[in-house]
């Protein structure tokens, strides 16, 4: 498979409130055609700044301040306004967290999917509407001739995000972004757009990044797995060896807080939610070594004062831990 | 669509006469005596009771309230001393050039105000806000007739570029539409920036910019039917103190329209004129208002269906 993206050291300066912080720090990331990476990490963590660096749509307030992001032979942190625009909904879809307001309200939904490739396709508005109404089919919005001239208001949540999924499959990016696009919507629809996702994912062959808390959605969709935490990349390994056993004990926190739905008799009781004490501090304010060793229940006088780098393990895993849940290879 | 104008054009007589109820009670405690006025400053005091019989003053209160309301929904607006007979006709005579004033101010106030806010609002804290927001405070803090006479000085008495009363051709239209609508351009101005402001942080414009639209076309296609919005809602509610600054207005251009017969009206102590004025006011408000609801439910689609 060949390589789509490739992220090397990015590092995302902010300031703001006289205060400067970096809130993503030394990222690096690859992804392959076809691949699902799911981005994982508590609120704050940096996850949604890194999708917004790639996709060039940084806030005001931030900066690049280190890195590169290869992508179709071009490094994106170094493209003019003009040129990132092409790439934009071009060769790189995004899907937001909110249905509810990603959608202009005031416009009809089939126009605003259309607009997209009249933009970068260059399509005329019959040929327009007619690719918006296949592209609603492929999303399975029922009766699509008929949603194309419905308002967003009209629609339910789950109709709405089938919509923003066909706006940034529309042009067939090689890359789509998905930022907690589940989030808002309750679970049956929740599991209806996941697997419409898996099922996209097969027919189109997309890479994808999808970045979520939820590690229960990563366990049916990902193919990989980058955890994050206070801007860094703490642990990357496959999905079925991230479950079988994660190196970094902040993803064995996340992962025991997953509430299990179980079936059979006891089914509608989910498991207690086992939260990971303690909170993430504040990208302005972290500590000398490890970020996570003031929560981390095998943290020594070594992960309080020296931060470990982010460190190559079997199975091509790698985590940043001095005491990880397994023995590195190459240790001693 | 249907329904909704049918109930808000009923309503309309009945606030109609609750104004006429107010203003007729009103004038009633007003001191000085109609009959003499109406009689005019020569007469004798024979002639001022003839009159009074005349005018049906000397029946009771009560029946010359039902006589009023009665006459007014037949379009008989009573006894105008200044036009010695019903004012109807004559102030209707002047509504069209008063429309045509306040339809010039609104115009300005679209043409010039929402591009201002627009303006200000992409260049958010550099220069031409700054400069924009500084004009916007200055505009609001003096008032229009101020304006209307400074413009008087320079355009026309100074540089003698434009005419500076009367209502002979569109370019005497420009100082008094222009005064009139200084404060409502500045307004609109003020609200439009904030509001284009607040819509540039919602998700659909990121959603906009990340489909690679570039952000002149997001503020033209996405952005502006969203401030349309709350902007007409804002220009229609101004629209009735819009007619309010005709009064002064008019007077100072000689503008012929409703505000100066107003004025004229109250010099005469002809309650007959104000009151007729008055209540063509009301029910133009009325009116503008149905407009505006009407409009907004035109552009808002959440509300056309509902
Ligand atoms: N517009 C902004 N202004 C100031 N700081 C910001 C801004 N956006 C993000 N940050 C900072 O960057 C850090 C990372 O934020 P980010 O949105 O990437 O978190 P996240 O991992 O996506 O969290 P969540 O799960 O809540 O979406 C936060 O600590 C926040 O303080
Ligand atoms: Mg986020």
């Amino acid at each position: 498979m060949s390589r789509v993206l490739d992220i090397e050291g990015l590092t995302v300066g902010f300031e703001t409130g006289g205060r400067r912080f970096d809130a993503v720090r030394e990222v690096d990331l690859a992804l392959d055609g076809g691949e699902v990476l799911a981005l994982v990490g508590e609120s704050g963590s940096g996850k949604s700044v890194t999708a917004l660096a790639v996709m060039g749509l940084l806030p005001e307030v931030a900066e690049i301040t280190a890195g590169t992001i290869r992508f179709e032979d071009r490094d994106l942190a170094r493209l003019g306004e003009a040129e990132m625009a092409a790439v934009r909904g071009a060769r790189i879809g995004l899907i937001f967290q909110e249905p509810m307001t990603s959608l202009n309200p005031t416009m009809r939904v089939g126009p605003q999917v259309a607009e997209v490739l009249r933009l970068h396709k260059r399509a005329g508005a019959a040929a327009a509407r007619r690719a918006v109404e296949e592209l609603f089919a492929l999303v399975r919005i029922p009766d699509p001739a008929a949603r194309y001239d419905d308002f967003p208001h009209q629609m339910s949540g789950g109709m709405r995000q089938r919509v923003v999924i066909a706006l940034a499959l529309a042009c067939r990016p090689a890359l789509l972004i998905a930022d907690e696009p589940t989030t808002a919507l309750d679970v049956t629809t929740q599991a209806q757009i996941l697997e419409l996702f898996r099922d996209l994912q097969r027919e189109i062959g997309q890479a994808t990044i999808l970045i979520t808390h939820d590690l229960a959605v990563v366990a049916e969709t990902a193919h990989r797995v980058a955890v994050m935490y206070a801007g860094r990349i703490v642990e990357e390994s496959a999905s079925e060896a991230l479950f079988a056993g994660a190196l970094h004990p902040y993803t064995r926190g996340l992962l025991r807080s997953i509430p299990v739905v179980r079936t059979g008799p006891a089914a509608g009781h989910p498991r207690r939610l086992v939260e990971i004490p303690g909170t993430v501090p504040p990208p302005w304010d972290l500590p000398q070594g490890c970020a996570f060793a003031p929560r981390c229940p095998r943290a020594s006088a070594r992960c309080r004062a020296e931060r470990p780098p982010l460190m190559p393990f079997d199975g091509g895993r790698r985590a940043a831990c001095w005491h990880p849940h397994v023995e590195r290879e190459d240790a001693a | 669509m249907i329904r909704f104008l049918g109930q808000r054009l009923v309503t309309i007589p009945f606030v109609a006469l609750g104004v006429v109820t107010i203003l007729f009670f009103i004038f009633k405690a007003v001191p000085g005596d109609p009959a003499a006025l109406a009689a005019g400053a020569t007469a004798t005091q024979a002639e001022i009771e003839a009159t009074r019989v005349r005018l049906g003053l000397d029946q009771p209160l009560v029946v010359q309230y039902v006589n009023h309301v009665l006459g007014v929904f037949v379009g008989d607006f009573g006894y105008s001393t200044t036009f010695r007979g019903n004012p109807l006709p004559h102030i209707l005579a002047r509504v069209p050039a008063t429309l045509e004033l306040a339809g010039a101010a609104i115009a300005l106030t679209i043409l010039v105000g929402i591009p201002a806010g627009i303006a200000a609002a992409s260049a958010h804290n550099r220069w031409p806000d700054v400069a924009i927001s500084l004009t916007v405070i200055g505009l609001l803090a003096v008032p229009n007739f101020w304006i209307g006479m400074l413009l008087i000085a320079f355009l026309s008495v100074q540089w003698g570029l434009l005419p500076s009363f009367g209502n002979a051709g569109p370019l005497a239209l420009v100082i008094p539409s222009l005064a009139l609508a200084a404060r409502l351009i500045a307004l609109v101005a003020r609200m439009t920036r904030g509001i284009v402001i607040e819509e540039l942080r919602k998700d659909y414009v990121r959603t906009a910019r990340a489909k690679g639209m570039r952000r002149g076309a997001i503020l033209v296609r996405h952005v502006l039917r969203n401030v349309m919005i709350p902007t007409v809602t804002i220009i229609g509610l101004q629209t009735g103190y819009l007619l309010g600054g005709s009064v002064v207005i008019e007077r100072l251009s000689a503008w012929p329209g409703i505000g100066d017969l107003l004025l004229t009206g109250v010099s005469n102590r002809d309650f007959a004129l104000v009151q007729g004025i008055t209540l063509v006011f009301v029910v133009g408000f009325l009116l503008i208002n149905l407009i505006v609801e009407v409009l907004y439910r035109f552009i808002n689609p959440r509300l056309r269906y509902a």
